[in-house]
């Protein structure tokens, strides 16, 4: 139990530093926000003064832009804390959040089957290539995979996009459904979701696979010569009880940690891939909060993501002495 | 021939269970251009009988654990056999153990041939109950179904002084001894008929030695099992061992039963490594043999305790010196000793 | 050092070829030093001419020689990516030492402080920075930025290697003997740490230089200095594809998978020299 409260300290102390530079940050901004709303409202016709200066006074609260910075700093927090990012300001009124939500479950989505796959994927050829070390068949899956691990995730999802895309168009490169699509749920609609994730989850599958494999590979390599593996084998355990029992129990939670330590960048993979293709997710929304110029989602998006990742790192990691009981011993 | 001599002695009426022919094994390593061959088992051969527990002696490095392990065919790349055989005889069957099938040799592991490892700290599973080794060695082979099989284990346990509540426990909650014992009863559990022991009681305090050799010997008069037992700690082999063989340098220079080697030992190494044991009341001083145990990749020619030898000849030198017989259960490899000459 | 380099490339192959592959790199580097046209030039030579004997790589829309773009680009993406290795190591180093060194408590603040970092996802941040300084996100901020982001991983591999060589007791040795400490870690530590300094300085650069491109391509960056992910983003907003203009496309995107595979090698490579275990492993099978 200490050690649930150990991580879960860890997950505060991450979301507070990461919220308090993305404040920081976009303080910086030369941006002012209430004038930027200010002048889009009053855009359409004249308005009198007085109405501005209340608008003003109005917008100023609900961008929690009162005071100085470390009270702003302060209404800050306690409104992150209630989920309230404040209005859009490209599409004003409608707070941050709602629109956060609705792209969030494509992001998610996206995520975690991709790297789902990719995990379950990577490790289980790493465990066969590290034990079966003679196999050709594997050696060539292997290098394949790890031949595209150092491709930048935008490049590759720039080549499937242009390979699926106009050389063999057979799969959706944009959108996460047609765009005349009925959305009452159906099998069609499930169909076509599915068919337009596969261009974006198979960009992030190719590239991450083959870090997992790596990884898995070395580890498994190395267990194989660990004195219970030697012992299992004087003792005529079978090979395929081996692998399972003894190499890939042993392997998976170092795979764990490293899950936990790479989801930060599985996340920008995710992102960065959904821009390519126009996937309805936080990528995009991204994106097109920066050219509109819409301080409070750019700022709701940053503080989620942060938020995000730290949660999902910390279920991770209470998940390895669940796998190790040599961890519940410290 | 020396295999014939020893047969005629008497417990060996029936096949003697190892039979080791000539056996070598070198590891070969390639790696930027060097080749090399590390001679950790040159030109060994012994014979084990029914129900004897055999002793092999030397210091580390010397080529024991490679001796054991290329006995039981737990050789990996890049140690491998150059030449000779490795013949096993349980219930009427022999076992060429470089000539059978992987599945056959996976069959006859644990149930008639067992290996207690070298350091208990890593043996077990780390992260599984220990039920669940004993599952993973056994139970395919005793042929019982789950309750019976169980109950037998449980009983195992208990007769070996052991709680069967280890099974339930994780290796790392359990000390070194209590681990080394578990390992030693899941080595003895499907009763087999060879069984190997690696340094069983290095690293473990001395009350807990004597624990687990008595434990060892227990289950040698119970079983009726052959043991080839290795340790460098030669008040160990005066204790337990029946036959002592003295391996150096990946070669075995005397062999003899276990009181005849302690009292009578012939070649100077032995006879140094009997005289490092230290005696109630004996205050004599100890000296250390000159030089350093040789490299197995550049042993020394011929006779390799050669330069470390004070009755080195000329001939010790240039030729390797035969396993010859003083008497028929005493052999020594030194032409000083057995005026043998080539 | 060398004897090893010379080693590695006859024993290696993936060395030999990351080797190889970085140094034509470097010689394209050092050929765009004598272009003839200077870098954000435009509407110098014919735009859109499909590749041949005068403009090897063609040229683009805006009327640039795509093979000179590509060389120049190439020269300012490595300095980009040797700028952020260099600083990041400063940091990593500094971190990951202190604490395989000091441990106890100074070690536990500084590994909360280092994780925190690592889990904090990188782009979203990138992005927040651009949006808020605009105009004024040159590339000394984004290479400042990037090396205050990039150090927490490698932090991580060498204060475990530090930990490791404070309790060698070759170390303890040194210490009894009164070798004083910063004598004992630049003089007998280093040459263990340096190892993996390189290797890590590879992976990060792959790591900032596919960040540089990404946020080049979406156009976050300074357009005025051409480097590979900004002649992506000129392509695009040229719509290059579909105007058929594909070698405006092509040719930077084999250049950076060229790029990647070489860093990348090397970095394996070095990897495996490093690891002992899988050095024994190589020797037997």
């Amino acid at each position: 139990m200490i050690f649930v409260a150990r991580r879960f300290g860890q997950l505060l102390l991450v979301v507070f530093l990461g919220i308090s530079a993305t404040f920081f940050i976009s303080h910086m901004t030369p941006v002012d926000p209430v004038a930027e709303s200010i002048t889009a409202i009053t855009n359409f016709g004249k308005s009198d003064p007085e109405a501005i200066a209340l608008m003003r006074k109005t917008l100023t609260e609900l961008y929690g832009l009162q005071g100085n910075l470390f009270e702003q700093y302060v209404t800050f927090w306690s409104r992150l804390i209630r989920g309230d990012f404040g209005p859009s300001l490209s599409a004003f009124p409608t707070p941050v959040s709602q629109i956060i939500f609705r792209a969030l479950p494509w992001t998610v989505g996206l995520m975690i089957s991709a790297t789902l796959i990719s995990f379950l994927l990577g490790n289980t050829l790493g465990a066969l290539a590290g034990y079966y070390r003679k196999s050709r068949i594997l050696k060539i899956l292997s290098l394949g995979l790890i031949g595209l691990q150092p491709i930048p995730y935008y490049v590759l999802a720039f080549i499937l996009l242009i390979l699926f895309g106009f050389v063999w168009p057979v799969l959706p490169i944009t959108g996460g459904y047609e765009m005349n699509a009925d959305l009452t749920l159906s099998f069609t609609l499930i169909l076509d979701i599915i068919r337009h994730s596969i261009l974006p989850a198979m960009a992030l599958v190719l590239v991450g696979a083959g870090s997992w494999l790596t990884g898995m590979r070395a580890l498994t390599s190395n267990i194989v010569t660990e004195d219970y593996v030697t012992f299992a084998e004087l003792g005529g355990v079978g090979s395929t009880r081996i692998l399972r029992s003894y190499v890939v129990r042993n392997a998976i939670v170092p795979q764990l940690t490293g899950l936990a330590m790479s989801l930060g960048a599985i996340f920008n993979g995710t992102v960065i891939t959904e821009i390519v293709f126009g996937y309805p997710g936080i990528g995009t929304l991204l994106i097109n909060a920066v050219h509109a110029g819409d301080y409070s989602l750019v700022l709701g998006l940053a503080s989620l993501s942060i938020i995000g990742v730290a949660i999902a790192v910390f279920l991770i990691d209470i998940l390895s002495p669940l796998l190790d009981p040599r961890i519940k011993a410290e | 021939m020396q295999t014939e001599a020893l047969l005629h002695a008497p417990e060996a009426a029936t096949q003697p269970t190892l039979v080791v022919e000539r056996l070598k094994a070198y590891y070969t390593t390639k790696a930027f251009g060097i080749d090399r061959d590390i001679r950790a088992v040159d030109d060994i051969s012994l014979t084990v009988a029914k129900g004897e527990i055999y002793g092999i002696a030397g210091e580390s490095s010397s080529g024991k654990t490679s001796l054991i392990k290329t006995i039981v065919g737990a050789i990996r790349p890049p140690l491998h056999v150059v030449d000779g055989t490795v013949r096993f005889n349980f219930g009427g069957q022999s076992y060429n153990i470089y000539d059978l099938k992987p599945d056959k040799l996976q069959a006859i592991r644990w149930r008639h041939l067992s290996y207690i490892m070298q350091g208990s700290m890593n043996v077990l599973n780390p992260v599984r109950r220990i039920r669940h080794s004993f599952y993973d060695f056994a139970f395919a082979h005793m042929g019982l179904d789950s309750a019976t099989f169980w109950d037998k284990v449980r009983d195992h346990l208990r007769r070996l002084d052991l709680d069967p509540g280890v099974l339930d426990s994780y290796p790392h909650q359990l000390s070194g001894g209590m681990r080394q014992r578990t390992t030693i009863a899941l080595a003895t559990v499907c009763t087999p008929e060879f069984i190997v022991a690696d340094e069983p009681t290095t690293a473990l305090d001395v009350i807990v030695q004597r624990d687990v050799l008595a434990m060892l010997r227990d289950i040698q008069r119970d079983l009726g099992s052959s043991f080839l037992f290795v340790t460098h700690d030669m008040s160990v082999h005066a204790t337990v061992s029946d036959r002592v063989g003295i391996v150096y340098a990946g070669r075995l220079v005397e062999e003899a039963d276990t009181p005849t080697l302690f009292r009578g030992a012939r070649h100077p190494y032995t006879q140094h490594l009997v005289a490092s044991l230290p005696k109630i009341g004996d205050t004599t001083r100890r000296a250390s043999l000159p030089g350093r145990p040789p490299s197995l990749a550049e042993p020394p020619s011929g006779c390799r305790f050669h330069p470390r030898c004070p009755l080195a000849m000329d001939i010790c030198s240039k030729e390797v010196p035969p396993m010859t017989n003083l008497t028929p259960r005493h052999r020594v490899a030194c032409f000083a000793v057995s005026g043998a000459t080539p | 050092m060398f004897t090893i380099i010379r080693d590695l490339i006859r024993y290696n192959i993936e060395f030999a070829i990351g080797l190889a592959i970085l140094l034509l790199l470097i010689g394209a580097v050092i050929l765009s030093f004598f272009s003839p046209y200077p870098a954000a030039d435009i509407y110098v030579v014919p735009p859109d001419m499909p590749p041949d004997a005068e403009f090897w790589f063609g040229t683009t829309s805006r009327g640039q020689d795509n093979f000179w773009q590509l060389v120049i680009a190439l020269r300012n993406t490595f300095a980009f990516g040797l700028a952020v290795a260099f600083l990041s190591r400063i940091l990593s180093l500094v971190v990951g030492l202190t604490a395989g060194y000091a441990g106890g408590r100074v070690d536990r603040v500084l590994m909360a402080i280092n994780d925190s970092i690592m889990v904090i996802p990188h782009f979203p941040i990138l992005v927040l920075f651009y949006f808020v300084l605009k105009d004024e996100m040159n590339w000394l901020m984004l290479v400042l930025i990037l090396s205050a982001l990039g150090w927490s991983y490698d932090a991580r591999l060498i204060r475990s290697i530090a930990m490791s060589l404070r309790t060698r007791p070759f170390t303890t040795q040194s210490v009894y003997s009164g070798m004083s400490m910063r004598k004992i870690l630049v003089e007998e530590h280093l040459p263990y740490v340096m190892p993996i300094v390189f290797a890590t300085t590879m992976n990060n650069m792959i790591w900032s230089i596919g960040m540089e491109i990404t946020l080049s391509v979406l156009g976050f960056t300074d357009v005025d200095t051409p480097t590979m992910g900004q002649i992506i983003y000129w392509a695009n907003s040229h719509s290059a594809l579909i105007s058929g203009i594909w070698w405006w496309v092509a040719a930077p995107v084999v250049a950076i998978i060229v790029l990647f595979i070489g860093l990348f090698l090397l970095s394996m490579s070095m990897n495996e020299y490093i690891d002992p275990r899988s050095r024994l492993n190589r020797m037997g099978s």
